[in-house]
Order: C-alpha cells, then sequence, then structure tokens
C-alpha cells in the first residue's frame, strides 16, 4: 500500500476525495449534494449543449485575454524593478501589499471604469495574475548570479541583449513558477468578475444558479472549473520541476 | 531614508494628480470622486458609526477563520508530519489547492450552512487553512535531527521538547504562514461578503455599487485597503524581527 502510494499519490488522492464526497452525500442528502457519478454524469449532458459551450467560449476568451496582459505587464514591470535596484525598493512592498489586498473589493471600480461586459471582466482577471508574476519576475531577476550581469556589461550586451540572453535564461524557472501562478489567479479573477455585472460564462452560471438554488448546475460547474484548474497546474507543475531540474 | 521618500512620493503624486484630474472634471464624480472628498467620507463614516456593525462584523468573521486556520493548520501539520504515507498521498493536493476557485464553492456551503456566518468563516478558512499547513511542514522539516536527538539524550519530555526545540525553530516558517492565513481570511471573508450574504464590509460595498452611491462605496473600499495593508505591515515587521532574533542566536 505504501509503496503504491508513493508511486501514483495523485491518483490516490482522487479515489479518496471521490469516496469523501460520496460520504458528504450520504451525510447532508440530496437538497445539498450531488453524488460524484450523477454529477459527472449531469456535466456530460451539459457539455453536448450549444449553450453551454457558449459560456465556456465567453469565460474562455476573457481568460486567454486576460493571462496574455498579465503575463506581458507582470513581466514588464518585474524586469523594468529587477533592472533598477533603488526602482525596486521604493515599488517593492506595494507589490507584495497588492497581493494581500482582497481584490475583490477593488470590482466595483473597475465596473466603473469599463462598464458592463468582456472588458471589465478581462481587467479584473489581469490584475489578479499581474501580481504574482512580476513578484516572481522580481525576485528571479535579484536570484541571477551578479557575476552573469557584470560579463554582460564587460561584453558591452546593449540592455534588451543583456534581457534577451543573459537575464531571461537564468531567471526562466523563477518565472515559470510565477506565471503558474499568475494563470490560476487569473482564472479565479476571471470567474469572480462574471460573477457580477455579466450576462454570460462560467461564473454568471454559477451566479444565477444559487439564485434558482439549482445544484446541478452548481455542482457540475464546480467541478468542471477544478478539473480545468487541477489539470492545468499540474501540467504546469512538471514542467516547472523540469526546468528547475533539467537532468530530471 | 530616501527610498522612504520616494515611497511616499509614488504614493502621493498618483493621489494628487488624481485630485487633479478629479476636480477639474477630466473623471467625471459618478465614476471617481476626488481622493480628498473620499477620505473626508471615511472620517465622517467613521465618526456617524453608521457601519460599525459591518465592520465588527466582518472582523469577528476574518478573526474566527484565522483562529480556525491557525489551530487546525498546525495541528494537522504536525500530525502530517508524522504520517509520511498520509502526507505523500496529500502532496499532490496542497501543490494544486491555491489553483482552485475556493469561490466556486461558496454557493454550495450557503445551500449547506444557510446565509449566515457560517459560509464566509469556511471560505476564509478553507482559504488560510492550507498556507498554515504547509508552513508547518516546512517549519518542522527545518528542524535539524541532530536537535531532536539532543532533546532525546537530555530526556526532555515531548511538551518541553517542542517547547524548547521545536517551537523556537519552526517559528518563522509557522509565522510565516500566519501572515499568509491572515491575508487569505481577509481576502476569503470580504470576497464571500460580497458575493453574496446579508451583512459585512464587501455586503455594504455591493450594495452601495447597486445604488450607485460613490459616497459610501470608496469610502468604505479605502477603509478595506488600509486594514488589508496596516495588518500586513504590521505582521512584516514582526516577521523581520524574528528572522533578525534567530539569525543573532
Amino acid at each position: 500500500m505504501r509503496r503504491a502510494i508513493d508511486a501514483y499519490p495523485s491518483l490516490f488522492l482522487v479515489i479518496g476525495l471521490l469516496a469523501l464526497w460520496q460520504i458528504a452525500f450520504w451525510l447532508v442528502g440530496r437538497n445539498a449534494l450531488l453524488p460524484p457519478a450523477e454529477t459527472i454524469a449531469y456535466l456530460a449532458r451539459l457539455l453536448q449543449t450549444a449553450r453551454f459551450w457558449g459560456h465556456i467560449a465567453e469565460t474562455g476568451t476573457a481568460f486567454v485575454i486576460a493571462l496574455v496582459i498579465a503575463v506581458i505587464a507582470g513581466l514588464a514591470i518585474g524586469l523594468s524593478l529587477g533592472m533598477n535596484r533603488t526602482a525596486a525598493e521604493v515599488f517593492e512592498p506595494f507589490l507584495l501589499a497588492g497581493n494581500s489586498v482582497p481584490k475583490i473589493a477593488l470590482y466595483p471600480i473597475v465596473l466603473l471604469i469599463f462598464g458592463i461586459g468582456m472588458p471589465a471582466k478581462i481587467a479584473f482577471g489581469a490584475i489578479h495574475g499581474v501580481v504574482p508574476v512580476a513578484i516572481f519576475t522580481l525576485t528571479a531577476c535579484h536570484n541571477v548570479s551578479s557575476i552573469l550581469i557584470r560579463s554582460a556589461a564587460a561584453m558591452r550586451l546593449t540592455r534588451w541583449d543583456t534581457i534577451r540572453s543573459v537575464l531571461l535564461p537564468a531567471a526562466l524557472p523563477d518565472i515559470f513558477s510565477g506565471i503558474r501562478i499568475g494563470f490560476s489567479l487569473t482564472l479565479i479573477g476571471t470567474i469572480l468578475g462574471e460573477m457580477f455585472g455579466s450576462q454570460r460564462g462560467l461564473g454568471y452560471l454559477l451566479m444565477t444558479a444559487i439564485g434558482l438554488q439549482n445544484i446541478e448546475v452548481i455542482m457540475s460547474v464546480t467541478l468542471l472549473l477544478v478539473l480545468v484548474a487541477a489539470t492545468v497546474n499540474t501540467l504546469l507543475l512538471a514542467q516547472d520541476r523540469r526546468l528547475r531540474d533539467p537532468g530530471k | 531614508m530616501r527610498v522612504v521618500l520616494y515611497r511616499l512620493l509614488a504614493v502621493l503624486l498618483p493621489v494628487v494628480v488624481l485630485e487633479i484630474l478629479c476636480r477639474d472634471r477630466i473623471i467625471l464624480p459618478l465614476t471617481l470622486p476626488p481622493p480628498s472628498l473620499i477620505v473626508q467620507g471615511l472620517w465622517s463614516l467613521l465618526k456617524s458609526g453608521t457601519f460599525n456593525s459591518a465592520i465588527l462584523k466582518t472582523l469577528t468573521n476574518v478573526g474566527l477563520a484565522i483562529a480556525l486556520a491557525v489551530t487546525v493548520g498546525t495541528a494537522v501539520g504536525a500530525a502530517l508530519h508524522r504520517m509520511p504515507v498520509l502526507r505523500a498521498l496529500l502532496e499532490p493536493l496542497f501543490s494544486t489547492y491555491y489553483a482552485i476557485p475556493i469561490y466556486a464553492f461558496y454557493p454550495l456551503f450557503i445551500i449547506v450552512f444557510g446565509l449566515g456566518d457560517a459560509p464566509q468563516v469556511t471560505i476564509g478558512f478553507m482559504l488560510a487553512v492550507v498556507s498554515m499547513i504547509v508552513s508547518t511542514l516546512a517549519g518542522l522539516d527545518s528542524v535539524p535531527s541532530v536537535l531532536g536527538k539532543t532533546a532525546r539524550v537530555l530526556q526532555l519530555g515531548p511538551v518541553a521538547t517542542i517547547r524548547s526545540v521545536t517551537l523556537p525553530y519552526a517559528a518563522p516558517y509557522v509565522f510565516t504562514g500566519v501572515k499568509l492565513a491572515v491575508a487569505y481570511a481577509f481576502i476569503g471573508v470580504i470576497g464571500a461578503e460580497f458575493i453574496m450574504s446579508n451583512t459585512g464590509l464587501g455586503y455594504e460595498i455591493r450594495f452601495a455599487y447597486d445604488n450607485l452611491d460613490n459616497n459610501v462605496m470608496y469610502p468604505l473600499i479605502l477603509l478595506i485597503l488600509l486594514i488589508a495593508v496596516a495588518v500586513n505591515m504590521s505582521l512584516d515587521h514582526w516577521e523581520r524581527v524574528l528572522r533578525a532574533r534567530r539569525e543573532r542566536s
């Protein structure tokens, strides 16, 4: 048993969670939960309807655009602070504070600026994602050995060439971790953004389902989100470990 | 010292620019009232005490979530440290946990617990507890095994070992866990209030937004930002003190 768990921890974890879910269903009953098998069946049926794919496409589009913005802006902020010690010292506390502030409190401001609809969702997703990307990039730049930077200076590389052929490759593993976390937070931000002032998307579906006490929809959408988030994160984590440990 | 000055400038400059833009009506008051009016609004809201019960409710729920997350997280972390099989099983859960949109579970909690304080506290607790477990595990891993052996040679009992060996050594890690737990508890509780509830600061902001009441909404947003930043800064300070003390010894 011990060896089996060590070899395939995720598999046993999934089995354990499904078992817990089934037990919870037996405890609280049909009014509050749906058993795993029925939820999967309901999700499969939802996935055959064009309406549901419309919501997925809406959330997916907003998410992808938000992620692109978050990664580009995060890299730009992280690199520009990383190349300048004073700027980093001045602005780092703001970045760290940005991580601990409940950003949902800012959503009304986003809505007032962008109006209701796609741009607001994208902006809110990007706000969530940009902070970790920037923080990890900044830390990554500081962790790059100063010998590398000095050799770049000795070879008279331009600023852009230094970034491209020294800083980025050396800092890549840390930056990748930042993008992995940014991915998750952007997804959370986009879904949250859809829960208010939105007419389409998975977050909107969740919100209307609460109003209607529609447990089937709540549970299958939640399951879908968890599955997507967990799968992508597991893949990114594997890539993350490969980058850190190229020998393996 | 210069850094502090720059930081002050980095805060004040945008505020002054916003103030001018708002006063000149380039930004309409329907989007953003002038910052000076927001501060004034916050002051009068606090003085009149209209939102005292909402503030108290949010802080109580955040406090409950923190207390639960810290006790449960430390206990589970310590227990898992002694159960390597279970730990190996849960490790993939911990590494993907923060990728999962926990808020998506909020509707379920409302249906299970009803619309009281329980769903909000649960969300705050769920966001906070895992960082506490992971930090406790990291802290316990960091204790060199030679210290455990020394404790045994000195015939310390389990309580004495924890008090004079494990805790002091693992303290900085555990404290990082507490810091994260506090931030997550705030994010979880206020987010949950915002999504759906009938009390608390998050709810009041939502309510003010729905009624286009900028004179209430912006001061309350400022209040949340101030509380979050102040708590975070003081925890940062304590963390630095703790680490400095450890490096000295």
